[in-house]
């Protein structure tokens, strides 16, 4: 075969390079789609992160005009960016623990009893997964506008867009954390019981541990929807603004290449805890 | 089995669980659909305040004045959700079957463009197809698009936005119905002699309809409520009804009209679902 090779024209060579790049393309075709596919996926990402380094002319940040650090060094010099930035954390952080606090109990009466009113309990976690969130947000807003009238007046702000994220996230930690117990080894409780162990000492030490990833995965699942979350938000904050709602005013006036700073540091954060969660799982998956 | 007040108590554990998080989704999310209901009843004005009068006139009217943006986002949402699919699928198969030991990375891969927040990543698909950009420039050259054609403020460009915007919906849960197909299966049908094509087509595809069923459901829904894309990509001739609602409630201060819309939204959703699941068996939803 080599032979054959060595004594073929030069044109050839070059004919037959293309047929082996065609040959390894059609043998591939599914992995090169999955390629290109990945590389439309990152697109924007890039342009995202890219221009966090523009330093643009004008209000608004479209064009390239060349690369600067400053964006990054002075990342909370735009007006009302830095505390858009904190109440989303806030915001994230608290609604974050408190639906997965929720999420965790619901999952666990929904996998380990059986109890009447179950199909009702699944239907009512499933709707707000199902619910456009513009008529989530309308319909929440619409609560606040009415207690009012009812003596009970909760202005808009803070608490009702806390109200608002644990709303939508609820559902996401049920199904998360209901994921992970469905396939848990209850002979493991079991067996701690016949040792001796009490219930609640059961829970702590095996149950526990052992949907503690899952617990965590819903956490991060929720601070993620949360941050990002821009149209229930919109409805109920009044006049609080969060980081997405500071960028749908911005998109409006100006652009400034600190929303891309920003944009680029949540999806680093995000990917690095990603990264970690997988690296974490392939150990635990390698040592069982 | 688990704990011992459970023994004792069997049904009231359960309800104590469940009970401070359905009480805050009924108080948070039921009650407050009631409150949409009644609102969409309600007439008035900003000035004179908003009263209950059984005004099914919102409903009608939202219908009349409004039927073209209902129809769009429809359309919309539909185009983008079957474009995502017949995106998606390949990777979601070369994902579940071919993935070996990098399919976690690879999943992340698919979620990880979803970290940058929404609406700057629609920002960036502004910057992408605006008017002196590489693909504007590109088209032109080739001639699929002509001279001084654009892209941004059209409803391609809202399309692609919200396909774009979804692909996670429609990729995670294809992957996951993929992934559980058992491969004997498809080797079976190979050793009776069906074609690599008959076999996808016959065992591997109807397999992994939940996966479909769920992904174009997860795409559609939030797609044909979505107002971003539209209103960042397109110009008021793309405007959907998310756009409507979002300014009468935010802008205009017409909650009646805004819930009306909502609830005639949600009604059309609904209906489009219920067609679906008879078309592809109901049990292939729930499954």
């Amino acid at each position: 075969m080599s032979t054959a090779e060595v004594t073929l024209p030069r044109g050839r060579a070059g004919a037959s390079a293309l047929a082996k790049v065609w040959a390894f393309v059609r043998r591939h075709v599914l992995t090169v789609y999955s390629l290109l596919f990945f590389g439309y996926l990152m697109l924007p990402i890039g342009v995202v992160i890219a221009f966090s380094f523009n330093h643009p002319r004008g209000r608004f940040n479209y064009t390239w005009r060349g690369f600067t650090w400053d964006n990054w060094l002075h990342w909370n010099s735009v007006a009302g960016i830095q505390s858009a930035i904190v109440l989303s954390l806030e915001i994230a952080l608290f609604a974050s623990i408190a639906a997965t606090a929720l999420g965790t109990l619901i999952a666990l009466a929904l996998v380990r009893y059986g109890f009447r009113g179950r199909g009702t309990t699944n239907l009512i976690i499933f709707l707000p997964l199902s619910t456009p969130e513009i008529v989530l947000g309308a319909s929440l807003a619409t609560l606040f506008l009415h207690s009012a009238s009812y003596g009970l007046s909760i202005p808009f702000g803070f608490w009702t867009i806390l109200i608002a994220h644990i709303m939508f996230c609820i559902s996401f930690a049920v199904v998360t954390v209901k994921a992970r117990l469905i396939g848990f080894d209850r002979h493991l409780e079991e067996a701690a019981m016949d040792l001796g162990a009490n219930e609640w000492t059961t829970f702590r030490k095996v149950t526990l541990p052992l949907i503690a990833p899952a617990i965590l995965a819903a956490l991060l699942l929720c601070f993620a929807i949360s941050v990002d979350d821009f149209v229930v938000t919109y409805f109920n904050a009044g006049n609080r603004v969060t980081f997405p709602i500071f960028v749908w005013g911005a998109a409006r006036v100006a652009t400034p290449p600190q929303i891309n700073v920003i944009g680029t540091a949540i999806f680093a954060v995000a990917v690095s805890c990603m990264l970690g969660n997988v690296f974490i799982q392939n150990r635990r998956s390698k040592g069982a | 089995m688990g704990f011992a007040f459970l023994h004792r108590h069997r049904g009231s554990t359960a309800y104590l669980l469940l009970a401070p998080g359905m009480l805050f989704l009924t108080v948070f999310f039921l009650v407050p659909l009631g409150f949409l209901a009644y609102q969409s009843l309600e007439s008035g004005s900003i000035d004179f305040g908003y009263a209950f009068t059984w005004s099914w006139h919102n409903y009608s009217g939202a219908i009349s004045g409004y039927g073209k943006q209902f129809k769009r986002s429809f359309a919309y949402a539909g185009i983008a959700t079957v474009i995502a699919l017949l995106v998606s699928y390949p990777v979601a198969y070369w994902i579940a079957f071919r993935g070996g030991r990098w399919k976690n990375l690879l999943l992340l891969c698919i979620v990880a463009p979803f970290f940058v927040t929404y609406l700057i990543r629609t920002l960036a698909w502004q910057t992408i197809l605006s008017d002196n950009g590489l693909v504007v420039r590109t088209l032109i050259d080739l001639h699929i698009l002509s001279p001084g054609g654009r892209l941004l403020a059209t409803g391609t460009a809202v399309v692609a936005g919200i396909t774009y915007n979804f692909l996670p919906f429609m990729a995670l849960p294809l992957y996951v119905s993929l992934e559980q197909i058992d491969h004997t299966l498809i080797e079976a049908a190979e050793d009776l002699y069906a074609s690599k094509w008959r076999a996808f087509f016959r065992v591997t595809f109807p397999l992994s309809l939940p996966g479909v069923v769920a992904g174009t459901l997860l795409t559609f829904i939030p797609a044909a409520g979505d107002f971003i894309n539209a209103q960042l990509l397109g110009s008021t001739t793309n405007h959907m009804i998310g756009n409507v609602i979002n300014s009468k409630y935010n802008e205009l201060i017409d909650y009646p009209a805004a819930a009306a819309m909502s609830f005639i939204l949600m009604a059309i959703i609904l209906a489009l679902v219920l067609i679906y699941a008879r078309a592809v068996g109901s049990e292939k939803l729930t499954g």
